[in-house]
């Protein structure tokens, strides 16, 4: 049977934390999927994402957003981090969901590009993409907030082409 | 190997009804994945579609944008809306596709959805649909319907197919 959303690692918040990390992810698949089902602690606030414990300034995001009265669109370059929403950010109420496409990302020749859905019925939808300006093939992903609420749930999927 | 994205269940439409539904869902999966191509009876170019968990019709939350080729809208409500699908006067043949993607059904927190609908007839009506949906409901999902949301039905060879996702 053809490897699809196989499931590489998950891991359920126990104690409030600030970010979750996925490492030593295989380079044995063409995609990976990472799906969020989370809540803030304390504040709402933006999903970010990085890649290989890179903090430098290399990344870019653009956002579409229905915020429930107006369609909006907005970005960031030369960023910290790709943000996986707007308006669909991490709330204190509910699990909101965000599904990430990370495409390519063991190939070392290109950029990596990543396709997020951000949704949070009580603010707002969001369809993200988000640029790594690194060819490096990746092998962890980080994933973080002001801090994750007890519950929240991070599962890394692999998908294969062939 | 761990069941991934695993059918569970697959519904055809073989002459016009106002739902479809799956029963009896499985509670052995983390997430559900559900992919369906419908058109509806309705006298219009476009319909939206509205989903349902558990027989259940309140607690329904959503916020969506919409794009229809000239315009990109924003909307909110509190009901079951998932998108848009093309109505008995878009172009002959068309049927519009979806995902709905829920993560943790079986969970007691309430229920979290990401929708994302296209319905393209090659004329002046055609919409692509974002939705985050929630069910202020904690009870694990059990059962899943999807209807017009003015129909009344949904035509002939619409198709849905549910989909169980492992996370270990």
């Amino acid at each position: 049977m053809p490897k699809t959303y196989e499931p590489i690692q998950s891991q359920t918040v126990g104690t409030a934390t600030p970010s979750v990390t996925f490492t030593s992810i295989p380079q044995t698949y063409t995609d990976l999927i990472c799906v969020v089902s989370a809540k803030a602690a304390s504040t709402a606030f933006d999903l970010y994402l990085q890649f290989n414990g890179d903090t430098g300034n290399n990344y870019s995001w653009t956002a579409l957003s229905g915020t429930g009265t107006s369609a909006v669109s907005t970005r960031n370059s030369n960023g910290p981090a790709i943000q996986l929403d707007n308006y669909g950010s991490v709330r204190t109420t509910d699990f909101n969901t965000n599904i990430s496409h990370i495409m390519n990302y063991s190939n070392t020749t290109t950029y990596k590009t990543v396709l997020a859905r951000a949704n949070a019925a009580s603010s707002g939808v969001d369809l993200n993409v988000g640029l790594w300006r690194n060819t490096t093939a990746i092998t962890s992903v980080t994933l973080y907030i002001n801090s994750f609420a007890v519950g929240s749930t991070f599962t890394l999927y692999g998908i294969k082409a062939a | 190997m761990a069941n991934t994205f695993v059918k569970i269940q697959t519904v055809t439409v073989g002459s016009a009804t106002p739902t479809a539904s799956f029963t009896s869902i499985p509670q052995t999966y983390t997430d559900l994945v559900l992919v369906f191509s419908s058109r509806t009876s309705r006298a219009s170019d476009s319909d939206g579609m509205f989903i349902t968990f558990n027989s259940v019709t309140t607690g329904y939350t959503q916020r969506d944008v919409l794009g229809s080729g000239t315009a990109a809208v924003s909307g909110n409500s509190a009901t079951r809306y998932i998108g848009e699908t093309p109505g008995n006067n878009a172009t002959a043949s068309v049927f519009g596709n979806a995902q709905v993607y829920i993560p943790n059904y079986t969970s007691a927190n309430n229920k979290s959805y990401s929708v994302d609908a296209v319905a393209e007839d090659n004329d002046s009506s055609a919409y692509v649909s974002l939705v985050a949906g929630l069910w202020s409901n904690t009870a694990a999902i059990t059962s899943i319907s999807i209807s017009p949301q003015t129909g009344p039905n949904l035509n002939q060879y619409t198709t849905a197919t549910l989909y169980g996702i492992k996370s270990s």
